[in-house]
């Protein structure tokens, strides 16, 4: 017997977080508002993903928990034992596995299919924050659909840079409708927005929910003449090999040594696991603990 | 006050709200798909997957019409007593239920404001069945198209017109539910 309701969160605060995700689901890319409530850990650690995710697990469900693509940092480890002591439900590494992911800035290499649900933590859901610093302009640009700021920060990232310099948090247009912050995940990973399931978007701080029922039209903002371009090191992963993989550059040494390794741990572990080998890899062993 | 009204509810509310949301989050996220939910024994006309849906939707922070044949004294005595969810005319509904018929015009309830699309009506609408034909559906959360027994076309078509702003539904027949966002376009044949 637990000491904590199931999924912590108490049956009213669930019942207004689900009737957000409904809405949110409705109407792909708008931010619905929700009384977000405090939890057990700081505004910046996930308050918004984790949330969501205790008004959508059930008992059966498979929970993965992945920050900027691994399984094993603290946000992720301390979220993914806060719901194995609050909701008792089977936690997992591998993404095939898991029925519910949630996740903090990254997308998982292998596709997702229909059965699964994508959890996002997010900062600042407001894509024309940066821009606009007024809540009551940014909600009168999005009912007008007066987009034309963003377009101009485009504009000036090229006329200053030569490209496109915006690499994380890359605004993106919904249905032809909404321009929504598909939070801070690399660029690379734009292209898979439109996926198979269910993604939803918790910003606790920001009070904002907002979702992208599966096959939703994602378009990345651009221009003809500059087309998005979805970019990843030019390198593959030194531990796996993979060429296909988004990829973290960690410094190794203070002599300028550095390697490439896939930001995605188990999609990493299960290719070394079958054997691939990358540079700086050494043979894959199945961890002893 | 009748012992029924005490009965019928979530045996253990935190687990069954849980699996009743999931079914209702992947009707609402997949419109066409049929899927089922259970948990709640409702009195009479109400259909048991609409009794899930208010168990697990409403509280006395939604305001609820109930229409035609579903405004009974059992009925109204049984979501006072399982949700507290305040009875109201359709202006001011959160939620509104009842058959199709009853729930006509659609023009009575709130499609939201275009800074708040969010603040729109959600209509449970009764259904004899729910059967994959009739309408052709098309948008967000189908992979090409979808088919379900709507009871109508061109209401959901002027529906899906006011898009962002409009309502949204959901459909329930015996344990079985659908839903049809306002981002859904909706086809005759």
């Amino acid at each position: 017997m637990s000491d904590y309701n199931f999924a912590y969160l108490d049956e009213q605060t669930k019942r207004m977080i689900r009737r957000a995700i409904l809405k949110a689901l409705a109407i792909p890319g708008y931010q619905v508002p929700f009384a977000s409530r405090e939890m057990p850990m700081p505004y910046g650690w996930g308050t918004g993903g984790v949330q969501v995710s205790a008004a959508c697990l059930t008992p059966n469900d498979t929970l993965k928990v992945i920050d900027q693509g691994a399984d094993d940092t603290t946000n992720a480890v301390s979220i993914r034992k806060f719901f194995e002591k609050t909701a008792q439900v089977a936690t997992t590494e591998e993404t095939a596995r898991a029925s519910l992911i949630q996740t903090r800035h990254r997308i998982p290499e292998e596709p997702l299919t229909e059965d699964q649900i994508l959890v996002y933590q997010v900062p600042i859901p407001e894509p024309l924050r940066f821009l606009e610093p007024s809540e009551v302009e940014t909600r009168k640009m999005h009912a007008l659909e007066e987009y034309g700021l963003m377009h101009v920060k485009l504009y000036e990232d090229i006329s200053q840079h030569g490209a496109i310099a915006t690499a994380y948090a890359y605004p993106v247009k919904v249905e032809g409708r909404y321009v929504m912050d598909p939070s801070p995940i690399p660029k690379f990973d734009n292209p898979k927005l439109s996926m198979a399931a269910i993604q939803l978007f918790g910003a606790g701080r920001e009070q904002r929910i907002y979702a992208l029922p599966p096959y939703t039209q994602v378009v990345s903002l651009d221009f003809e003449d500059h087309p998005f371009e979805a970019s990843k090191a030019d390198h593959d992963c030194d531990l796996c090999g993979a060429a296909d993989s988004y990829l973290d550059e960690v410094i190794t040494d203070d002599a300028g040594g550095r390697m490439f390794v896939c930001s995605d741990t188990d999609y990493c572990r299960a290719r070394r696991a079958a054997g691939h080998i990358g540079a700086q890899g050494a043979p894959y062993e199945e961890a002893t603990a | 006050m009748q012992t029924e009204a005490l009965t019928g509810g979530f045996t253990t509310a935190p687990t069954q709200a849980a699996e009743a949301f999931r079914a209702v989050m992947r009707a609402m996220a997949r419109p066409g798909t049929v899927e089922r939910i259970t948990g709640a024994r409702p009195p009479l006309p109400l259909s048991p997957a609409a009794g899930a849906v208010i168990l697990t939707l409403c509280d006395p922070e939604t305001p609820l019409h109930l229409a035609g044949a579903a405004d009974t004294p059992a009925v109204r005595d049984w979501i006072t007593f399982h949700t507290g969810a305040p009875l109201v005319d359709r202006a001011r509904a959160s939620f509104a239920l009842g058959s199709w018929q009853a729930l006509l015009p659609l023009t009575d309830y709130p499609i939201g404001s275009a800074e708040y699309p969010d603040r729109s009506t959600t209509l449970i609408v009764e259904m004899a069945q729910l059967t994959h034909t009739g309408a052709r559906l098309t948008g967000p959360g189908i992979a090409t198209a979808a088919t379900l027994s709507l009871p109508d076309i061109a209401a959901f078509q002027r529906n899906a017109a006011l898009y962002p702003l409009g309502l949204d539904f959901l459909f329930t027949a015996g344990d079985h539910l659908a839903a049809l966002p306002r981002s859904t376009r909706v086809e005759g044949h």
